[in-house]
Formats: structure tokens, sequence, C-alpha cells
């Protein structure tokens, strides 16, 4: 059996920042990836991103997934395992893994959960009509592959990945015909909203999908008005006919690889889902189980990315010594506390202050 | 409904695959999935449900969902948007829970 | 309200404009990032130190419209696509406005396109004076449009297309 140092689980910018910054300190590092491809969601954002410089604001999400695929080649001490599925973590800090028929069992001192997040759904008649797909599914299938998801979509939800899509989609050359938001404003950034609206696209906020129809496929919305109880008001109902409708009503930690390897884990809502509890060092009540991005608390890629790099260097130093350690630690911590500044970050600090735990290893 | 010029992207199609779709020859390219490849020769079913056997297209297209699930080369419950597509694929829509021969 | 509706109010975009007496001096970037959000690539591209962030991250960007000399780099580096330069026209009736453009086709100088305001109303049909789209602005050309004083505060973007002329 092959052991390292640390193996980490999923190569979007979580899993990416940490193997990078674990193996540059001199650790042997093994990164799985389920994907054929290293940069996770990474490959399909377009835009340029926010934030400062450490975190490449400005540049396009796709550049930032070739950055650091570059920076991870670079290093001595890594292999990376592509098509590769993780099964299960056992006690023994032994991670099964499946690569296409293969079934590959590896020992590590610790072990990275960076699996990212899944999409929600939204429960109305119909929802099962294929034309209605995540939001993140379109930005696949139109800036991955290249294909347009049809003719026209309505948006569901106005949060950033909402916005953002809608965005791409115009450039796609799709007609957005409404973006549908259930409460009663803008929940992503207004500089995005800003954009689609000088381009004619309407916000509808207090507004939902009261039911959808087609005959294998969708024809039409009914989208109505919501009151403050977020129940649709009867006599409100509008027509659209579209064929693509796009739900982007949030996202969930895919934790569930956490809970099976014994991590405590509760429900908080503003991360988005089942989370680990963690300490400082994003280690969960398992001893040398860490966890980064998306899967411990839905945020941006940019801070998913510098929780990779503030576990991948907590490592190093744990199992090395790194010679400038705290000067290094600083700079990253206050990199997140820069980008969970300001309203949303507000509300996801208040998220992780329900699962911070100063010392459940002390 | 494929995007022919992009602002930002270049999109590589220098290779023509050609599959079979539940008896119908179709053409994708190389590098792309079965499923955006179905989409992009419009085609949305993808599939029915087991029980109540109602039309399935896909949903998350990052291979967590399950709903893309085809029959591939005779092998059921193939999640056809993280696979990619192959010369000669022999493609079926499913409308059980999938046998395995 | 911008946050319920995603366009900012006339009355507010007005204040926030740039003053006409500085435009007789040059063009100026118009900053309309009206939210508190972390994001600083403005004043970091700013070649001329005329943008700044006082304090933390989230502040927002206070131009400095004495240094401003409407170049436009930080037009094309906001990832907000939420800056623009105004500027004096030949002609005194019509003022120039550099957006951020991020479509295809891209117009060519000397086209006619439709104006959009802030709601994306169409306000007419305008001419395209320069088009820039060089390997430093990543995609993000820059259009420079020929606008009539009377859309000064409505303008915000073109749309290319079949209504073209």
């Amino acid at each position: 059996m092959k052991h390292y140092d640390v193996v980490v689980v999923g190569a979007g910018p979580a899993g990416m920042a940490c193997a990078i910054n674990a193996t540059k300190h001199g650790l042997t590092v093994l990164l799985v990836e389920r994907d054929d491809f290293l940069g996770g969601q990474l490959i399909k954002q377009t835009h340029m991103f926010f934030g400062s410089e450490k975190q490449y604001a400005k540049t396009r999400g796709i550049d930032i997934a070739t950055i650091l695929k570059k920076e991870l080649l670079k290093q001595d001490h890594v292999d990376i395992m592509l098509d590769t599925s993780a099964l299960a973590i056992y006690d023994d800090k032994v991670i099964t893994l499946l690569n296409h028929h293969d079934y590959i069992k590896v020992k590590a001192n610790a072990i990275v959960v960076a699996t990212g997040a899944s999409e929600k759904v939204l429960a109305f008649p119909n929802n099962d009509l294929p034309g209605i797909y995540g939001a993140g599914a379109v930005q696949t299938l139109m800036n991955v592959h290249g294909v347009k998801p049809g003719k026209s979509v309505v948006m569901v939800g106005a949060g950033n990945i909402g916005l953002i899509v809608s965005y791409q989609l115009l450039q796609a050359g799709v007609d957005v015909k409404a973006v549908v938001e259930a409460s009663d404003s803008i929940g992503g950034y207004l500089v995005h909203a800003q954009k689609l609206r000088r381009l004619g696209v309407p916000i509808l906020t207090n507004h939902s999908v009261k039911e959808a129809h087609g005959a294998t496929a969708l024809e039409e919305l009914i989208i109505w008005k919501l009151d403050e109880n977020f129940s649709g008001i009867a006599g409100t109902e509008k027509r659209i006919e579209t064929d693509t409708c796009c739900l982007s009503v949030g996202l969930k930690p895919s934790s569930e690889m956490l809970r099976q390897a014994g991590a405590e884990m509760t429900y908080v809502r503003s991360l988005g889902g089942y989370v680990p509890y963690i300490n400082q060092n994003h280690e969960t009540t398992v001893n040398n189980l860490f966890v980064c991005g998306d899967v411990s608390g839905i945020e941006e890629a940019s801070s998913a990315m510098v929780e990779g790099f503030i576990v991948g260097l907590t490592l190093a130093n744990r199992f090395k010594n790194v010679p400038n350690f705290s000067v290094l630690m600083t700079d990253l911590k206050t990199q997140l506390k820069d980008l969970r500044a300001g309203e949303t970050g507000e509300h996801i600090m208040k998220g992780i202050k329900q699962i911070m735990r100063g010392d459940h290893h002390a | 409904m494929r995007i022919s010029s992009h602002p930002i992207l270049k999109f590589n199609r220098d290779k023509e695959l050609s599959f079979i779709f539940d008896g119908r020859k179709l053409v994708g390219y190389e590098g792309e999935t079965i499923a955006a490849a179905l989409h992009a020769n419009n085609i949305k079913v993808l599939g029915h449900s087991s029980v109540k056997h109602r039309p399935r297209g896909f949903y998350c297209a990052i291979g967590n969902c399950t709903s893309c699930n085809m029959i591939v080369n005779d092998e059921p419950n193939v999640r056809t948007c993280i696979t990619l597509l192959e010369d000669g694929m022999v493609v079926k829509t499913q409308s059980n829970k999938g046998e395995l021969k | 309200m911008l946050k319920k509706t995603g366009y900012q109010e006339k009355e507010i975009v007005k204040k926030e404009f740039p003053p006409l007496k500085h435009l007789k001096k040059g063009p100026k970037a118009f900053i309309e990032c009206y939210q508190k959000i972390p994001c600083n690539p403005c004043t970091t591209s700013c070649p001329h130190d005329a943008i700044t962030i006082k304090g933390d991250i989230i502040n927002r960007p206070k131009l400095d419209l004495a240094k401003c000399v409407g170049c436009g780099i930080c037009v094309y580096n906001c990832p907000g696509l939420a800056i623009m330069v105004v500027g004096q026209a030949d002609n005194p009736d019509y003022k120039t406005f550099d957006i951020p453009y991020e479509f295809y086709p891209l117009p060519n100088k000397g086209d006619r396109v439709l104006g959009l305001n802030r709601k994306g109303e169409e306000l007419g049909m305008f001419t395209v004076l320069r088009v820039l789209n060089n390997k430093r602005q990543d995609k993000t050309a820059l259009v420079r449009v020929k606008v009539p004083n009377e859309f000064l505060y409505d303008f915000a973007t073109i749309k290319v297309g079949e209504d073209n002329e």
C-alpha cells in the first residue's frame, strides 16, 4: 500500500491550493480527482474574479485554474490521480479509491476533504422536466462544451451564480427572459445585476416559479408574486414561454464522506447544509482529517483557494517545520478575513462561528 | 445549439465523432461529454424514470445527481454528463433501474 | 431601488457623475460601484494613483478627479464592469463614453449601434468612434460611443446586432 503524508480529495481551487502548499514545503501528497481534469468548477468561470491581487482578482476563473495547475505540476512530490473517486476513509487513515474499475488502497498521515458542493433544487410541479437545469450545469454545458441549453432561459435566483450565469448566457447568444428572485432584494453583487439590467434583463424580486409545463421537455413556466411569507399570491401568475429554466437556488456542501469518516457534523443554514465542526486549522473532530473549500460551507472560489493554502501550510508545519510559518499564516488569515468582510461575509462568519471549536483536539 | 463564436472562449472542434443514439446516427466532437453531444443535437430527453416513466434530462452536469443515466455500449447507469463521447458509441435511453448482462 | 431592481436611479447617477467642469479639463472615469464588496483591481490597476480604497478592501473606491486622465485602464480591469470613461466630443452637443464590452461580434469604428440606459431601454442609434481590444485587456473590449448630451445621465451600454443600421 502506498503511503503519503497527505491525501487530498478533490482538485478544485481548494484542493489544488492545499496540495500546492503542502508539497511546496516538503510533504508527499496524493491529489485525487474524480473528473479527468484539474480545476474543478473554475474551468467554466469565464468572468473576472473579485478580491485582491493575492487571489488573482481581475483574472478570469478559467485562467486561475491554469495558474494553479502550472504551480502544482512544478512540484516534485505530488502525485495526481484523475478519473478517480474516493470511496471511504478508515480509522487508520487508509483511504480507498476507484480508478475506472480498479480498487486501490492508500495510507496517509492526514486526509484533506475538498469535495466542494452540489446544486440545490427548487420544488414546484413538473420541476423534473428536461430543460430545467442547475445554473452551474448550464454553465458547464455552454462554457466547457460550447453548447447552448436552448433558445431562451428563465433564471431562478439572483445570487452571484444566477446573475453571473445569466450574463454568460447572453454572451453565448441565449435570450434571458427574466431573473426571478424569491426574496425582496438581489442577493448577488449589485455590479453583476447592473450588467444584466442595462442589457434589458428584468430582475423580478418577490417572485418565484409556480409550475412548469411541457409534453416531454419544458415549454412554459408560470411565475407568480410572493407575499412576505414566501407564499404565492393567486391572480399574479405570469406565463413565460421558454425552453430552458435554470435553478440557482443555492449550493449544498458535498460532505457525505466526512460523516462516513466519523466527523461530528451539524446543519448550518448559512453555510448551505451539513458541515463538520472544525477548529482554527480547519481540522474536523477526527484527528488529522481536514476540510477546505465549499465542503465546509458555501463561499466564493477565492476563499476556497485561500482555505486550501491555509490547510496545506498547517499540514506542512505539523509534519515538517516551516521556518516562516507564522508570517505566511498571518498573511493567509488576513486574506480570508478581507474576503469575508461586508454583508455576505457577515452572514458566512455567523455560520462559521457555529461550527468553530477552539480546541477539540486539546 | 452549438455556440459558433464567443467573446471569451474558443471551442476545439477538430475531431468529429459519430455515434448511435436509439438507432439514429449522430455526430459529436472529441472532448465533449455524451450528454453535451446529445444536447447539441437537440436531444434533451435522456431517459425515463423507472416508476412513473417521466422524461429525464440531465440536471447537475458534474456527475452528482444521476439524472442523466443512460445505457452506453450495453452498460446501464452511465452518467452521460461526465462520460466523454467516443467514436462508434451506442447510446440508448434508459427507462428502468438497469440490468447487468 | 438598486438592490431590488438592479439599476441605479437617475438622481443618484447625477450626483455621482463626474462634474461637468472637470470633464472640460479632460476625460474622467465614472465608477458605478455602489456596494461594499471585497474587490480592489481598480485601485491596483490605475497608473496615476487616481483611485483609492481607504481602510478595508470592502470600502467603496474613491476617484481623485484631478489625477484621473481618463485612460480607461480601470474600465477593463474592473471585474464588475462598473466603470466607464466620459469625455468631451468634438461636437459640443455630444459626449464620448468609453464602455467595457464583452460580446460577439464587436462593433466597428463608424458603426451605428443601439444605445441603452441603465434599465436596458432603447435611447437611439449612436456612432462608434473607436474599438480597442488588445491583449492586455484580456477580452474586455473598450468601445467609444458618441452620445448626445441629453442622455448624459442615461447612457449605460450598447447593443450590437440586428437592430443596427
